[in-house]
This record gives structure tokens, C-alpha cells and sequence, in this order.
């Protein structure tokens, strides 16, 4: 089905509000057409006005409710929204709004639906358009999971041609001309002979009318903005340091505090000494709060100061003590039916192959891997007897004005939550944990704004990382082929875990255990994946690219093996077993980028290639390494994507350069363990990550041939370490099964 | 104690171990230089004094001598510094978070030196992290300011 079809299977209620002086313009649909249970939950006022665009007589107003984190979604919302009003992205007001219901974002779940993402069948279809429905009634205003783009792609091109429509419908009624006659031009409605009236001008008139509503998106051909080369909207303030992150932000009055919570996530303070840090300059109140002790000074760096003089007695939280512990419990679930979570993917008889020998077996693990921004978790905040006020950098609105809500005891529509721009998330500000605190602070210094930041020891010690995990692959190849593909993943689960923390553990299995791997586009005769539920032990969240960011090492590195053991090329391999078009055609991409022949290139070189789909986009790549005597230098990546429908090719670019450094980092050399309950890993000295020496060029091509427009914020991370790992087989001879690779190789 | 940001000279009465980091950010209100991991690791924080690029978290005022620059100072009202059109040119930024630092690091590099080669661009610009990947993109955009600077001079 086209996508305009698919548009018009849902019913599109359309809304305007008078707002003082003005109007505002929103877009929101539901589907009518199946009668739904959980619609019925729903009160009228739900239904109510989405705004995306407001006019008065001094501007107009783009609402980009999704958070920008650095992946662009600020200006791409805007953009889309720009493209069908015929306004200058660069001359109007961009704002996050106020977190709402009506800026749920429907399709943060969509990869929550039990098919996989290149399955276009009408029941998974139906399902998945399905997932907005437990998205909206969970209060999902997200940034993540690559919606952003996939989210809005109708919604805020739909508010912008409304909005449009009718304030030509307003200079139809003022001039006497007909709406058909007239044009849309940089803000203006446009008459026939040439004059213009403002938006602005418009906007009173707007207000008082019914929203036309018979709108139809221009197709892709007619874009202005959209597909062609843009510049971000954030770039200029960004290079000139004018933008105010989170951390930036300064409201009257406000004091400065830090915390040290206990290091054992969850574990109680048992006693505290604050004789020390209660005498050092700067200090004005030691504070008391949920696992840990603030600290509220004059100066940020006096609180910082102040904390580390805090003497504490930590109680033992409720996990396992150190990483050799957790692994053992690992261990002991991967393959145990008694901790049997899913499998989603059973072709073929795997134990029946299994049995008659011959079988390659081997074991590979995951560590826990911390999300560590450049920027640290902090935000200020400021209760009174009637209000809560919050200004931060979050992904998640809702859930921060909830939890304040449920901390201060005032409603939830009492409290007011400013989202600000992120210095990077990964994931981390998925998170809310650190708003808690600046709450509760704030409540032992009523009416003052508390301005709450962690030290990046703190944040990097009270980081929800990435799940660890291990994973046990059995195999067979026949004939110079793969035949027979079993992984067992034994994880605890992210989504008990995080939800757990949002709103309360997440029923039923946890997909996210075997996403990236049970849902790849191969057709191989056994193919087996399952997914293995260890106990909760450290609290876990998501981390860019989540399921994928681990399962796409695991599957790709695997079937990697069993290639080179059929004696296969790895590519055409890959592209033999692939039986999704779009997939097949993002691997002969980067054969051709790569001049691909082979995974030798001589004495000590050698070439990998990998491939994951997360998000529902297919990415593969192509990694050249030399085996230098200083240790492995990554040459060169290829990496080829299909998002369908390219919006922005200068910032998909750079999210691919994102995704593969990211991906090649953390695979490299990071690693998160723990000794005594505590993150070992404190600071950027034992966490390195990725610096410029170490970048290789990389190359990227985007493709078009998916259906669906996805976005493009996590899909490059999964095929770069199983790429990598790939390609020092191909230099060396030596398979590495375990992140971060550096435990069994160097790097230069 | 007394220093001048960006030309402005301003007064503080704080601790003298206080870095001067914390002064800008919290005393004087000037943000664009970055808190990222307060132990010199990260590149975040880095101001000129006198020209020459700092890690402004290790810097306790005391020790100032000279006057700083901050990103804000960088260019004037009217024109952009070629390190920052070159970032424009090269939409370098992702979240944006350690470009503070980058750009200023790469300024008082290409001031020293502004004609490098791509492998001391590679060294020098590794003293400061970047977790977005915007690696390859500083990459190009101080090759592209050096060429700019050499063809103003």
C-alpha cells in the first residue's frame, strides 16, 4: 500500500484553539476504525488540540515537543512542519512546548510488537499501527528509539498544511478571493497580484474559523526543504556557544547543590559524618535525601567539594557484588529452562541438526557498558506550596512531572517541566533519577530553585548501563554453506528494570533480550534464537540502540564463523541468506563502496563485513584494519543504510558517523564492572572511548528502496563491532567473542 | 580577586582554589565553556589565556595570569572566527556539548601553527573527547579553517 493509503486508513481530527491573540494549529489522529477497548479509557479532552504551530501578531511558533539530544530531532521537526506552512525555518520561534499527552509519541513502541520490522505482512501491520494506542495511554511524550522523524513524518507535516490551508482560508474571507487562488510564501498568503498579507496578520482571523481540514501533503517531488542538503537550526547557536543546555541554565535565586547517593544502586545510607564538608567555604545546608546526602553551596564547585569531604557509611543494595558474580549468574541462565523468557525465531529443527554432529560451538559475552554524555544529569528545581517548577535536558517529560508530582505531593498538572537541550544521552536521560533528588532538595529550600549537578564521577558511577549478557551460539555448515544458526542470550531484563523505575515493571517477556538477533532477514534451513531471563541484578536501562547494540555482535559475529568455517565468502554469503530487498541491497552497497573480493588484503589487513537491521533499518558495513605493531588501526568504514525516505542527507550522515564511532568505541575499550556494588568506572581516564587519532574514514551511502521512512539515531551503532571483530579475523586469525575487544587485543 | 573574560574585567571574592572553571560558570554566569569530567580528560572546559588554549578545570584562580577567552569572546558581533565558520560549513556539531572546547582548541592550534599536517590535527585534536562521532567533521573543518587562515595571511 502507498504511503498516502496508508495515511488515509486513519481518520485525521484536526483542531485550532484561539490562543491570546492568536491560534494554534495541531494535528492528531486515531483510528476509528477499530473499535478498541482501550479508546474507551480515553476522555474527550485527550482528543483535544495537538499544537504544532502558533501565530499571533508578534510570530510564529514551531512546538517541537521531541528533546534534542544531538541527533537533530529539534530542527528536523521543525523542518517538516516548515515544509507544508511555506515559512523560513530560520525565522520563526522553535520551541519544545510543555510536556502534554498530545505529544505522545506513537512510534517509541512500534518495535515492541512481536514481528520483525522487515515483516509487512497485514497482521503486523495492524499491530504495530496497534502500538500507539498503550503508547499514548502511557504517557510516552519520549525522545528515542530513532522515532523522532518516523513519529512526525505525517503528524507535524499535517499541522503545518492545516495551519496553512486556513489562514488562506482567512485571506479568502478578508480579500473575497477563493482559497484556490491564492499562494503560501515565506510566512505570507500570497495574492494573485502579487501582495502578500502576513500570517501574523492572519492569525486573529484564524482563530475565529473552523481549521480546514481537506489538506493533502505535497509529495516528495515538490519539497523544498526536505531531501535536499539543510542546515541544522541548532548549528549556529552550538559553534558560538549560545546554547543553553540544561546544565547552562540559570533561574534567580537558585543555589547550587550536588549529591553522593550510594554507589550500590538502591542501598541505604547507614550513617554520615558532615562535620568536615559542613565547614568548608561555600557550603549552606548538608541535606539528607533518598540513598545518598546533598549538598547545597554557593558555587557548583564548592557543593562538589563539600561532598567528597562527606564521610558515609553505605548499606549493601540488592545485587550481586561484583561482575564475576553477576556472570556467574549468567552463566547459569543461558540455556536453563527454567529462566526461559521468548524465541521468537524457531525454523527449521535445530536440535534435530544439532544431533547429528559435527556442531561448532562458542560462547560470547557482553559487559555492562555506561552511556556517560558529555554532559553530567543535572536540573534545577523549584517547589512551592502550589507549583513545582523543573527545567532540564530529558527525554522523558511526563514521567519527570509524574515523579515530582508523586515526591511533592502537589498534582501533576501543578508541575511545570522546562525541557532544555541535551549534551548528549545515548539513553542516560531516560532516565530520571537525579530530578528526584534536585526535588527533594528543593523541598528542604522551599521556594528557591536548586540547581542540581552530578560530578562526572557520580554520573558515571550511577549510570543504568547497557545489560550485560552471554550468549551461547551453536552451528553447522554443509555443502560451503550455513545451515544450521542457534543463539541462546541470557540477559536480565532492561525492560522490568527501566520501566520499573518510569512506572512499574513492564509485564510478559522482554524482547529487547534477543532484539538485533532474533529478527534479522536471513533464511537460514535451522535457525534458532532464545531469549534467557537472568534475575534483576543491577538496575539497567537503555543504551543507544539498545537490544541491538549487544544482539547485533552476538548474530553477525556468529554468523560470521560459520561463514569462514563453510569456507563462504562472508558477503556473499550474507547476501545469499538475505531475503529482504532492501537488506540485500544495503550489502551489495557496500561490496561495491568497498571493492569488496574477499575478506584478505594482504600481509596483516583484512576486511569484515557485518550487517544488523534494528529500528527496521537495514545497515551494513564494511571495516578495513591493519595489524600494526603498535597494535589494530581501523582503517576505513563503508557503511550503507535504507531509512526509505531521506529528510535530512548532511545529518544522516553525520548520525551514521555517530552510530559506527559510537559502536567501534565502547567495542574497543569500554566496559563498566563492578567491585563492592560500585561502578568501577568513574571518569573518561578508564572509559576512553574514541578520540580523533583512532577515527578511520568512513564513507556512507543511503539508500531508498525500505517502504517506510525510519529514523536513523541508533541503526549505524549495531554493525560496527561485529564488523570490526570481523575484520581483525580476516588481519589476524584471532576471533574475539567478548567486548570490549581490548581485553584480548590491542589497539593503536 | 580581579580577570578579564572576553575583555570584560570583573571582580570575584571566591575561594582561590576554586578553578577557573567554576568561576566562569557559576560566579560570572558565562556558559559556554563546558563542565565534562573536571580532571583535564575531556578537553570540554578549554578557554584561551592569552591565547594559549587551557584546561579551565585545572586552572585554580589563583594561578590565573592573563586575560581569557571564552567561546562567547571568540569572534566579535560582526564576523565569526574561521574556526566557527568552518564548524558552520561542516555542521559539525551533534548535541554541541564539547564543541566549546573543540573550537577553541583548534583556534589556538591553527594560531600556532596554521599550516598542519593531518597527522598533528589528529594529535592535537584528540586531547579532547567528542561522544557524538563528530569526529570526522572537526577532522575537515580545521583543514578547511587553516586553508582559510593561509589564505587571509
Amino acid at each position: 500500500m502507498s504511503r498516502i493509503g496508508k495515511i488515509a486508513r486513519r481518520t485525521f481530527l484536526i483542531g485550532s484553539a484561539a490562543i491570546v491573540g492568536g491560534v494554534a494549529f495541531g494535528a492528531y489522529y486515531v483510528n476509528k476504525a477499530i473499535p478498541n477497548p482501550l479508546l474507551d479509557d480515553l476522555k474527550d479532552g485527550e482528543a483535544a488540540i495537538t499544537p504544532y504551530v502558533k501565530i499571533d501578531q508578534t510570530g510564529i511558533t514551531l512546538i517541537t515537543p521531541r528533546a534534542d539530544k544531538g541527533q537533530g530531532s529539534y530542527s528536523i521537526q521543525a523542518m517538516m512542519i516548515a515544509e507544508e506552512l511555506d515559512v523560513d525555518p530560520t525565522k520563526v520561534t522553535l520551541t519544545p512546548g510543555m510536556p502534554g499527552p498530545a505529544y505522545y509519541n506513537g512510534a517509541v513502541m512500534d518495535e515492541g510488537a512481536p514481528f520483525p520490522a522487515y515483516d509487512e505482512s497485514w497482521i503486523a501491520e495492524r499491530v504495530r499501527g496497534m502500538m500507539f494506542i498503550p503508547a499514548k495511554l502511557m504517557e510516552m511524550q519520549m525522545t528515542g528509539g530513532s522515532s523522532t522523524v518516523k513519529d512526525g513524518f505525517v503528524k507535524m507535516r499535517l499541522a503545518g498544511a492545516v495551519a496553512r490551508e486556513t489562514l488562506k482560508q482567512a485571506a479568502a474571507q478578508r480579500t473575497g478571493i477563493a482559497r484556490a487562488s491564492l499562494q503560501t510564501a515565506d510566512g505570507h498568503v500570497v495574492l494573485p497580484d502579487g501582495s502578500t498579507i502576513a500570517y501574523t496578520d492572519l492569525a486573529a482571523d484564524a482563530a475565529k474559523m473552523d481549521p480546514v481540514t481537506d489538506v493533502k501533503l505535497r509529495p516528495e517531488t515538490e519539497w523544498k526543504l526536505l531531501g535536499k542538503k539543510m542546515d541544522r537550526l541548532d548549528m549556529a547557536d552550538k559553534v558560538t556557544g549560545q546554547t543553553v543546555y540544561g546544565i547552562d541554565m540559570a533561574v534567580d535565586g537558585m543555589v547550587y547543590a550536588t549529591v553522593r547517593a550510594n554507589p550500590g544502586i538502591g542501598g541505604d545510607v547507614l550513617s554520615y559524618d558532615d562535620s568536615a564538608a559542613r565547614s568548608l567555604r561555600g557550603v549552606q545546608q548538608i541535606v539528607p535525601i533518598s540513598h545518598g546526602i546533598g549538598v547545597i553551596a554557593d558555587n557548583t564547585w564548592y557543593a562538589f567539594r563539600a561532598a567528597e569531604a562527606l564521610e558515609i557509611e553505605w548499606g549493601a543494595p540488592n545485587y550481586p557484588a561484583t561482575t564475576e558474580e553477576i556472570f556467574a549468574e549468567l552463566e547459569a541462565t543461558v540455556d536453563n529452562e527454567d529462566r526461559f523468557d521468548h524465541r521468537q525465531r524457531n525454523d527449521g529443527d535445530v536440535d534435530a541438526a544439532l544431533e547429528a554432529g559435527d556442531v561448532i560451538e562458542v560462547d560470547y559475552r557482553i559487559p555492562f557498558v555506561a552511556h556517560a554524555p558529555m554532559e553530567p544529569m543535572n536540573a534545577i528545581v523549584q517547589v512551592t506550596d502550589d507549583a513545582c517548577h523543573i527545567w532540564t535536558g530529558t527525554q522523558i517529560p511526563l514521567f519527570v512531572r509524574n515523579h515530582a508530582a508523586d515526591i511533592t505531593g502537589l498534582e501533576r498538572d501543578q508541575v511545570y517541566v522546562y525541557v532544555l537541550p541535551m549534551g548528549g544521552s545515548f539513553g542516560h536521560k531516560l532516565e530520571d533519577t537525579h530530578v528526584q533528588q534536585a526535588v527533594e532538595l528543593a523541598m528542604a529550600v522551599k521556594g528557591t530553585p536548586v540547581k542540581l549537578t552530578w560530578s562526572r564521577e557520580e554520573d558515571m558511577t550511577h549510570d543504568y548501563p547497557r545489560p550485560a549478557a552471554v550468549a551461547k551460539a551453536r552451528g553447522q555448515v554443509k555443502d560451503g554453506k550455513v545451515e544450521t544458526f542457534d543463539l541462546s542470550v541470557a540477559q536480565s531484563s532492561l525492560m522490568t528494570s527501566w520501566f520499573g523505575r518510569l512506572m512499574g515493571p513492564l509485564p510478559g517477556p522482554d524482547a529487547t533480550i534477543t532484539t538485533g538477533s532474533w529478527d534479522q532477514p536471513f533464511e537460514i534451513p535451522n535457525y534458532r534464537v532464545t531469549g534467557y531471563r537472568a534475575p534483576d541484578m543491577v538496575p539497567i536501562s537503555s543504551w543507544r540502540s539498545v537490544g541491538a547494540s549487544g544482539n547485533g555482535f552476538l548474530h553477525d559475529s556468529f554468523l560470521d564463523e560459520l561463514i569462514h568455517a563453510a569456507g563462504a565468502d562472508p558477503l556473499a554469503e550474507r547476501i545469499r541468506l538475505c531475503m529482504h530487498e532492501p537488506s540485500r541491497k544495503v550489502l551489495e552497497a557496500v561490496k561495491e563502496m568497498s571493492g569488496w573480493d574477499g575478506p584478505s588484503m594482504g600481509e596483516n589487513r583484512g576486511r569484515g563485513v557485518a550487517f544488523c537491521m534494528s529500528f527496521g533499518v537495514p545497515c551494513a558495513q564494511v571495516i578495513e584494519v591493519t595489524n600494526t605493531e603498535g597494535g589494530i588501526k581501523i582503517d576505513k568504514v563503508y557503511s550503507a543504510v535504507d531509512v526509505g525516505t531521506v529528510l535530512d542527507p548532511v545529518n544522516l550522515e553525520a548520525q551514521v558517523f555517530g552510530g559506527v564511532i559510537f559502536g567501534l568505541a565502547h567495542a574497543m575499550n569500554c566496559e563498566t564492572t563492578y567491585e563492592n556494588h560500585a561502578a568501577q568506572q568513574d571518569n573518561y581516564h578508564v572509559f576512553e572511548g574514541m578520540r580523533l587519532f583512532q577515527t578511520p574514514e568512513i564513507e556512507v551511502q543511503a539508500l531508498t528502496n525500505g517502504d517506510k521512512i525510519r529514523g536513523v539515531g541508533e541503526p549505524g551503532l549495531p554493525p560496527a563491532a561485529p564488523a570490526l571483530a570481523n575484520a581483525i579475523f580476516a588481519a589476524t586469525g584471532q576471533r574475539i567473542r567478548e567486548m570490549p575487544f581490548n581485553k584480548h587485543i590491542k589497539f593503536v | 580577586m580581579k580577570l578579564t573574560v572576553n575583555g570584560t574585567e570583573h571582580e570575584v571574592d571566591v575561594d582561590p582554589d576554586m578553578p577557573l572553571l567554576w568561576v566562569l560558570r557559576d560566579t560570572l554566569g558565562i556558559t559556554g565553556v563546558k563542565y565534562g569530567c573536571g580532571i583535564a580528560q575531556c578537553g570540554a572546559c578549554t578557554v584561551h589565556v592569552d591565547g594559549a588554549a587551557v584546561r579551565s578545570c585545572q586552572l585554580p584562580i589563583s594561578a590565573l595570569e592573563g586575560e581569557v577567552t571564552t567561546v562567547e569572546g571568540l569572534s566579535n558581533a560582526e564576523t565569526l572566527h574561521a574556526v566557527q565558520e568552518a564548524w558552520l560549513d561542516h555542521q559539525v556539531a551533534q548535541c554541541g556539548y564539547c564543541q566549546s572546547g573543540q573550537i577553541m582548541a583548534a583556534a589556538s592550534f591553527l594560531d600556532l601553527n596554521s599550516d598542519p599536517t593531518d597527522a598533528q590535527i589528529d594529535q592535537v585534536m584528540s586531547a579532547n573527547l567528542c561522544r557524538c562521532g563528530t569526529y570526522p567533521r572537526i577532522r575537515a573543518a580545521v583543514k578547511a579553517a587553516a586553508a582559510k587562515l593561509n589564505e587571509g595571511a
